[in-house]
């Protein structure tokens, strides 16, 4: 029986192993350190850089971020603390459906939001689509981080005369940082790697972004338009492109693991 | 219910009139009347489930923040009902501290800043002030010695014993007039319990201390007075060593002869 389960362990890595070597043995050759200050190269010259890619990605996605994380938070601690109300049982409710939204549909609904009436892509855009894709994704973690907050600890601060938003804020929220930062984290890493949303939003722009109302680069858009091209070095590009994709996403996900693992003892409170 | 001698004359600190308090269908209060004298210990016994600790929640409005759950009847605190529309449940629990059954320091926070909880995030932040009432608080809980050369360290660094002591200090450090203890030692040793007795006897010149337990010898040791509560009802009130030897009622004697659980 354990045989089986290992086997089977073995079966689900294996796609995975080799997904990963095969980006890095493709990707490597575009890698240097021109591949992080350049722009993409024409057919046949090389392999440049993705610098447009990475700006305007480093941009989407913080801006995105910046909208989704104060929403997202304080729906979670909306749907964790008052459970009972019945807007958080319909938001709640919501926010699952839009957890299983399709993100092109989203891209969709941005472009008729803002690409349409500001007739053009723009990393607006893009920004909105990643923030509406991150929102359920860092709410409900927060809801799960802060219900797992014993019950002792929020009365152990209502009993001694502290209100119930500061213990929110002050207690709950402090003891359960640590599944709050890893919401932000996993939304994050969400955002980082969709490409279909940011295709119908933000577009294409073969040159690091210069403001928030033209065509805007992406690192997925990138893998996406180059690595279906049919020149050898635009491949090449794109896979160097994925690997650095790949390489954020190890990062960020072993940030997360660095925060759940991360014994909450020990840690000051900002008081 | 006829007061015990020493008690004749004198201003109740808290005073229950037709207490009840339950859970949406059921009561576990059953119009509990009682006064609880200043300055002295109370004990509060009775066979599990029987609503001790139903009872000190109410007295801090603690109860009702549990979902469902109801409160009937009047609590006069200094002859003013706790209860009253117009009292601020916030301001009640200022004046009326609570140690719990297990220790619950906040574990992301310093030992200095558990002590110093209820003021800091009440708005104090006069450093002075803050620091003051840490060493005061943390001496009142015969903890300083022990942790005054690592104030920084995490409250959750401590002994269960010593965290109950934080715990104890925490809930000074706001200056409250009544002390609420719900089983306070039944997580620690001996020797952690017989400290925090030894806490318990000093600060009644300070406080009004309502102390469940289900221990007879630490009601014997700590407590002036003792109540004994049976299915919500309170049974007896009395002089602790006076319920003990001369118990009025039979089911109090039953009790305290272990002929029930
Ligand atoms: N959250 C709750 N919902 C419903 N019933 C409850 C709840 N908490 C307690 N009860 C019930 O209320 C009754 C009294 O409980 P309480 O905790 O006050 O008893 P106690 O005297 O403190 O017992 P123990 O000595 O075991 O601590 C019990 O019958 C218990 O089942
Ligand atoms: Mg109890």
């Amino acid at each position: 029986m354990k045989g089986l389960i290992l086997l089977s362990v073995a079966i689900a890595i294996i796609p995975l192993f080799l997904v990963v070597a095969n980006v890095v043995v493709e990707g490597l050759p575009a890698i240097s350190s021109g591949f992080f200050t350049g722009i993409p190269p024409s057919p046949l010259a090389g392999y440049g850089g993705i610098l447009n890619g990475i700006e305007g990605s480093l941009l989407m996605v913080g801006m995105g971020t910046l909208i989704a994380v104060p929403l997202g938070v304080g729906a979670g601690i909306y749907f964790s603390e008052w459970p009972e109300s019945r807007l958080s049982f319909l938001s709640s409710f919501t926010n699952d459906v839009l957890a299983e939204f399709p993100t092109i549909v989203i891209g969709l609904f941005v472009y008729a939001l803002v690409v349409a009436p500001t007739r053009t892509f723009s990393a607006v855009a893009g920004a909105l689509a990643l923030a509406i894709i991150e929102l359920p994704i860092i709410a409900r973690t927060t809801e799960e981080s802060l219900k797992i907050v014993p019950i002792t600890l929020r009365e152990a601060s209502m009993a001694l005369g502290i209100p119930r938003w500061k213990t929110i804020f002050r207690v709950v929220i402090s003891t359960g940082k640590s599944g709050l930062a890893t919401g932000i984290l996993l939304g994050i890493a969400r955002a980082t790697g969709e490409t279909a949303p940011l295709i119908v939003t933000a577009g294409y722009l073969n040159y690091p972004p210069t403001g928030l109302f033209q065509q805007t680069g992406s690192i997925p858009y990138i893998i996406y338009n180059f690595g279906t091209a049919g020149y050898p070095n635009w491949i090449t590009v794109a896979w160097g492109a994925a690997l650095v994709l790949v390489a954020f996403m190890l990062i960020l996900n072993l940030s997360v693991k660095f925060f759940i693992g991360r014994k909450s003892t020990g840690v000051r409170a900002e008081i | 219910m006829s007061l015990p001698a020493s008690l004749i004359g004198v201003q109740p600190k808290f005073e229950t009139k037709g207490l009840k308090a339950g859970f949406k269908s059921t009561w576990v209060l059953n119009g509990i009347d009682i006064k609880i004298p200043p300055n002295r210990v109370t004990a509060v016994m009775g066979p599990s489930g029987c609503g001790k600790t139903t009872f000190v929640r109410c007295l801090n409005r603690l109860h009702e923040l549990t979902p469902g759950a109801v409160v009937e009847g009047e609590a006069l605190l200094d002859g003013e009902d706790i209860y009253d529309r117009n009292t601020d449940p916030v301001a009640v629990r200022r004046r009326i501290g609570m140690v719990f059954q297990k220790p619950n320091p906040f574990p992301t926070m310093s030992i200095y800043h558990n002590v110093v909880a209820g003021l800091a995030l009440n708005g104090e932040r006069n450093k002075k002030k803050l620091d003051h009432a840490a060493e005061q608080s943390l001496r009142g809980a015969y903890l300083w010695d022990e942790v005054k050369d690592k104030l920084t360290d995490s409250g959750a660094s401590l002994s269960g014993g010593q965290q109950q002591r934080l715990c104890i200090a925490r809930a000074l450090a706001v200056e409250p007039e009544v002390i609420l203890m719900d089983e306070p030692c039944s997580a620690l040793d001996p020797t952690a319990t017989a400290k925090i007795e030894e806490l318990i006897t000093q600060l009644k010149k300070d406080y009004t201390i309502i102390i469940v337990t289900h221990n007879m010898q630490q009601a014997s040791r700590v407590a002036d007075y003792t109540t004994f509560f049976y299915l919500g009802k309170m049974i007896e009130f009395g002089e602790t060593a006076d319920l003990f030897e001369n118990p009025k009622e039979e089911l109090t004697e039953r009790y305290i002869t272990g002929k029930f659980g």
